[in-house]
């Protein structure tokens, strides 16, 4: 899977939690999933057990404490798939 | 000076009707929100059929997010629905998420008898014990805690007063209504969202099912099955479902021009101690005649003045016992007993959603100037035989109606007592 579809599916993934999907739409891997997208930080376990659900993959403590942005999770899910 | 409290918002889920016109018209009609359910059947119960709100899956999508829906069980879910219903109702607005004012005249009381049992058996037991947590998420803890209705609330309309969940058993939801009142009364705050919610879970009615305290001889004919005040009646409906009441200082509804339902004139809640002849399952009546006595002497009239009561009344042998309580306590004979119904009777005993129901239908019924039907009693009990003409079969239009107790009591010998009075200009 390239960067792009990865990012991509990414966005798809925040949508239910981010509140204004708008912000969603001027995305990029740089977008901050806290600060940018105002994602409650409760939900982020959310997030990577979704990530998990949609890539056929694994995220442990550590790993999903490194992501902060998109392109951090994009880095993780393309490492993760080889 | 304590401050006169009215009431100017309801919202109600019922297993009848969603909604005010639509919950009106079915207590006049006499309608039965009790129905066959096929999983109690499944699961082998011994009582087959249950009142649970219709549709309500797609009622709830149109109030809710997507994000906020993901973390919003049934009983939750009712609590919320009514909780907006009552608030708009009373004539606010639901603040965008975004408005960062919060209204610190605005409490909630939002009380359940069991809760998010459904969360638990479906998510948290079996992936506990399946030794998958992590896989949690993050939305169980706000669907299980018991102030999760009542936190979901507040943060719905930025409520910044109490924001708290009671528990009482059967009583609750009164009993969250008479928290209110007195929060109100001493000038705590202006406005209070009061009332109570139960899911619809097999896992919340399998223990009363055990106990054989539910109905288990109505399976084929559910709408027949809830039976207050009947000799026929074999024990309670389970019903599910919620209701919640905007309780406001007088003051402040007027200043705004609010439409007042009633005044909330006297409330008490006691516990008989589970003594004389009382005890986790069973009242004592001496406490219950104490509640109803302390109700009526806080609202300062004459218990000769009550026009009509909506009992507890759940169709156990409990409830001869409790017209006998009631005719003691307001020392009245048959022949000058008030009007007597049971809003069980149209929609099971909703447990902790039961008294906030109930409330509503009271609330209506004193602003209308009705007394509803209190159904499937036409073979009333031989112990309360002499009632039985105070026990409405159809719709009886009422417009004197002008005070109105509701009691509520629970196990735990608990017990609550409200008293309305119709709302007149001064």
């Amino acid at each position: 899977m390239d960067d792009k579809k990865i990012f991509e599916e990414m966005v798809n993934i925040l949508k239910v939690y981010t509140k204004d999907t708008t912000l969603l739409e001027k995305a990029t891997l740089d977008t901050h999933i806290l600060n940018d997208l105002k994602v409650n930080s409760a939900r982020l376990v959310d997030v990577i057990i979704k990530c998990e659900d949609v890539f056929g993959i694994s995220v442990d403590d550590d790993e999903a404490d490194k992501i902060r942005t998109i392109g951090d999770a994009v880095r993780i899910v393309k490492q993760k798939l080889g | 000076m304590r401050k006169r409290v009215v009431v100017t918002g309801m919202g109600v889920a019922a297993p009848n009707a969603h909604g005010l016109d639509d919950f009106e018209k079915a207590l006049r009609e006499g309608r039965s929100g009790i129905r066959f359910q096929p999983l109690l059947e499944e699961l082998k119960f011994g009582c087959q059929i249950a009142g649970i709100p219709e549709n309500f899956d797609e009622i709830r999508k149109n109030y809710f997010d997507r994000e906020k829906l993901m973390s919003i069980n049934d009983n939750i879910g009712y609590a919320s629905v009514s909780a907006v219903d009552a608030w708009t109702d009373a004539g606010f607005s639901i603040p965008d998420s975004t408005d960062d004012n919060v209204d610190w005249d605005t409490g909630v009381i939002a009380g359940s008898g069991i809760g998010g049992m459904d969360t638990i058996a479906q998510s948290v037991v079996p992936m506990v014990n399946e030794g998958r947590v992590r896989r949690l998420g993050s939305r169980i803890v706000e669907q299980v805690m018991n102030s999760g209705t009542s936190a979901r609330i507040g943060g719905l309309i930025g409520a910044g007063n109490k924001v708290t969940s009671n528990s009482s058993a059967c009583s609750t939801g009164n009993e969250a209504v008479i928290d209110a009142l007195w929060r109100i009364r001493m000038g705590l705050a202006k406005r209070m969202i009061a009332g109570g919610s139960e899911g619809a879970s097999p896992y919340i009615w399998g223990g009363f099912d055990a106990m054989r305290v539910m109905c288990r001889k109505f399976n084929d004919n559910p709408a027949a099955g809830s039976r207050p005040l009947s000799a026929s009646a074999c024990g309670f409906v389970p019903g599910s479902g919620g209701a919640m009441l905007l309780l406001e200082e007088l003051e402040t509804a007027l200043a705004r021009g609010a439409r007042i339902y009633a005044e909330i004139i006297g409330g008490y809640v006691n516990s008989g101690g589970q003594r004389m002849g009382g005890s986790m399952t069973a009242p004592n009546p001496e406490g219950v005649k104490r509640c109803i006595r302390a109700a009526v002497a806080d609202a300062g009239i004459d218990p000769g003045r009550v026009d009509a009561i909506n009992g507890h009344l759940t169709a156990t042998y409990a409830d001869p016992m409790e017209v006998k309580n009631w005719a003691e306590a307001l020392e009245r004979t048959p022949d000058n007993f008030p009007y007597i119904n049971a809003t069980k009777s149209l929609i099971g005993h909703c447990l902790g959603a039961a008294g906030a129901i109930e409330s509503v239908a009271s609330v209506l019924q004193v602003y209308r100037g009705f007394v509803h039907p209190s159904i499937n009693s036409d073979d009333v009990h031989p112990d309360i035989a002499p009632y039985a003409a105070k026990i409405p079969q159809t719709c009886v239009e009422f417009p004197e109606l002008k005070y109105l107790a509701k009691a509520g009591f629970g196990f735990g010998d608990v017990n609550s007592c409200i008293i309305f009075k119709k709302w007149e200009e001064e």
